[in-house]
């Protein structure tokens, strides 16, 4: 790690600041991946603001053990295309195994908040569900029905309307103040899905259903490092304006093995644009793609990949759709690589800068960034050989 | 959510709703019909086969479906469906959070010798059908 004081998430101090008084003052626990690749720092840190604002006695828990550099051989194969990490010729920046419940132990030392890295997202709610309710961590339906809970509020807004509206066809009021989602559950696993009174957004079961399946490939195995959730019989129905109450979720034994993310260092990203507006927009769009990518490969000999865009015209579905018949009169070029060589990426901007001066007639508004490009692969780790430790410090 | 009134619907946005996600270079994409009476439609519209032949040059691995009858969704698994995937795809949409549109664009009444009106028939052989997974669950 480039600075050992730092690599948690970079909101972590402006949360805290404003979540800790009122969350002591209610009795409320909060549970958080801010740590990110360094729990004991967001811990440190939280402690220092805690302090700060008076809050003596605070109990910061921090969870480590997900970081499983060492434990992980070359030779492990890789989960999603043939081959090993050793076939990835670049250097590897990170390996951390997803944890499950993990928070338990915290919750019961009664810490008020609770900072992991890594802690797979629905595991999250699961720990405190499990904590409140007594739940049996061999009692699969329950953690499946928990993990269904987990998997609904883990994209907060997602459940209650956001990323749901389409005008004319899907309406969600007030989206500029969507609320948060509130899951009220039961001893046994069922929940209603609600959101704040005064609030923005909608929750309903065509909302709930959008994101019942999001990131679930089979429906009736979800894997978590708790329990292979089944969610292939829920019933979601509505009872009540923006609530909707979710049940049926089961679950079978977890998976004997650790989902790990190794991070490689991919040299960065390069991506630089102009736009075209006016009559003959996409012509001369077209050609400033042409001329990019011949000097591109011809001046300076680059083989790699490179895309090249024409935002308006084709872009997004660029590889999906090959003929477009926008009419359009407003593009923009975007031409993207990613490259170890900080040259050739410098390369990128400046060739495209330069169609303000030497490229089809009127192009405007240069932009270019130049940023770290982190690549991950995925594989798996023996369970034992993840060893989750949790310490507790007070501020 | 209002149903468009009036018009035959035209393409699957029309009868349905759809959101995408992704995990490596695996794309998921759940889609939702809005009235169950459009179910039927759906399924023998947006098939395996079809995703595949539409968009061969970006969907290059295979395709499952999986059928949440009681629902009356389908959950479409797309491999090697991402360009590489968040953190390799060079397409400013690298996650394909878009991909729903894909699905949502497609015409119901794609001219095909397997053209038939569902709702009028009764009896469906749509295709794609064969290549159905059943959650573990249902098939069990």
């Amino acid at each position: 790690m480039a600075n050992p004081a730092r690599g948690y998430n970079a909101h972590l101090e402006r949360r805290m600041r404003v979540l800790l008084e009122p969350c002591r003052s209610a009795g409320t626990a909060i549970i958080t991946n801010m740590g990110a690749a360094n729990p004991r720092a967001a811990a440190e840190r939280t402690i220092d603001i805690a302090r700060g604002l008076g809050l003596k006695g605070l109990k910061i828990a921090c969870i480590e053990g997900d970081d499983v550099t060492d434990s992980v051989s070359r030779s492990t194969p890789l989960m999603d295309e043939p081959g090993t990490l050793a076939d990835i010729d670049m250097p590897i920046v990170g390996m951390n195994a997803y944890l499950g419940v993990e928070a338990l132990p915290a919750l019961e030392d009664q810490a008020d908040v609770i900072v992991g890295g890594r802690l797979a997202d629905p595991s999250m709610f699961v720990a405190p569900l499990v904590h409140r309710f007594g739940w049996s961590l061999d009692n699969t339906t329950q953690l499946g029905a928990g993990t269904l809970v987990g998997h609904l509020m883990e994209c907060g807004m997602q459940v209650t309307g956001g990323y749901f509206a389409d005008p004319g066809i899907k309406f969600v009021p007030d989206l500029a103040r969507c609320g948060y989602p509130i899951a009220e559950v039961a001893h046994d696993g069922s929940a209603v899905i609600t959101k704040l009174s005064g609030t923005g957004g909608r929750v309903s079961p065509v909302t709930v259903k959008e994101q019942l399946l999001y990131e679930v490939h089979d429906p009736a195995r979800y894997l978590t490092p708790d329990v292979t959730a089944d969610f292939s019989r829920v019933r979601i129905d509505a009872v009540g304006p923006d609530r909707a109450r979710v049940a049926g979720a089961a679950g079978s034994k977890g998976p004997a093995d650790l989902k790990v993310t190794v991070g490689f260092d991919g040299g960065v990203l390069a991506e630089a644009g102009v736009s075209y507006a006016g009559p003959g927009a996409q012509d001369r769009g077209r050609l400033a793609a042409e001329i990019v990518g011949e000097r591109l490969r011809q001046v300076h000999g680059y083989g790699g990949a490179v895309r090249i865009d024409l935002i308006g015209t084709s872009s997004l579905f660029a590889t999906a759709i090959r003929t477009t018949t926008s009419a359009t009169e407003d593009v923009r070029l975007n031409v993207a690589l990613r490259s170890r060589s900080r040259e050739i990426a410098e390369t990128v901007l400046w060739e495209v800068e330069a169609f303000l001066c030497c490229g089809p007639a009127g192009g405007g508004g240069f932009r270019g960034s130049i940023v770290p490009s982190v690549i991950t692969r995925s594989v798996l780790i023996s369970r034992d050989r993840v060893k989750p430790s949790m310490e507790i410090f007070e501020a | 959510v209002k149903k468009q009134s009036g018009n035959l619907p035209r393409i699957v946005r029309d009868i349905a709703h759809a959101r995408a996600s992704d995990k490596g270079n695996t794309s998921n994409i759940s889609v939702w019909v809005y009235d169950p009476a459009d179910f039927e439609l759906l399924k023998s519209k947006v098939t395996t086969e079809r995703l595949k032949q539409t968009y061969p040059d970006l969907v290059r691995g295979d395709v499952e479906r999986y059928v949440l009858e009681h629902l009356h969704g389908l959950n479409l698994v797309l491999q090697d469906a991402l360009e590489g995937g968040v953190n390799s795809s060079l397409n400013l949409d690298s996650h394909g959070k878009s991909w729903s549109y894909l699905i949502l664009r497609l015409e119901l009444r794609e001219s095909s010798a397997k053209r038939r009106h569902p709702l009028s028939s009764g009896a469906l052989t749509p295709s794609g059908m064969g290549m159905d997974r059943r959650s573990s669950a249902e098939r069990g």
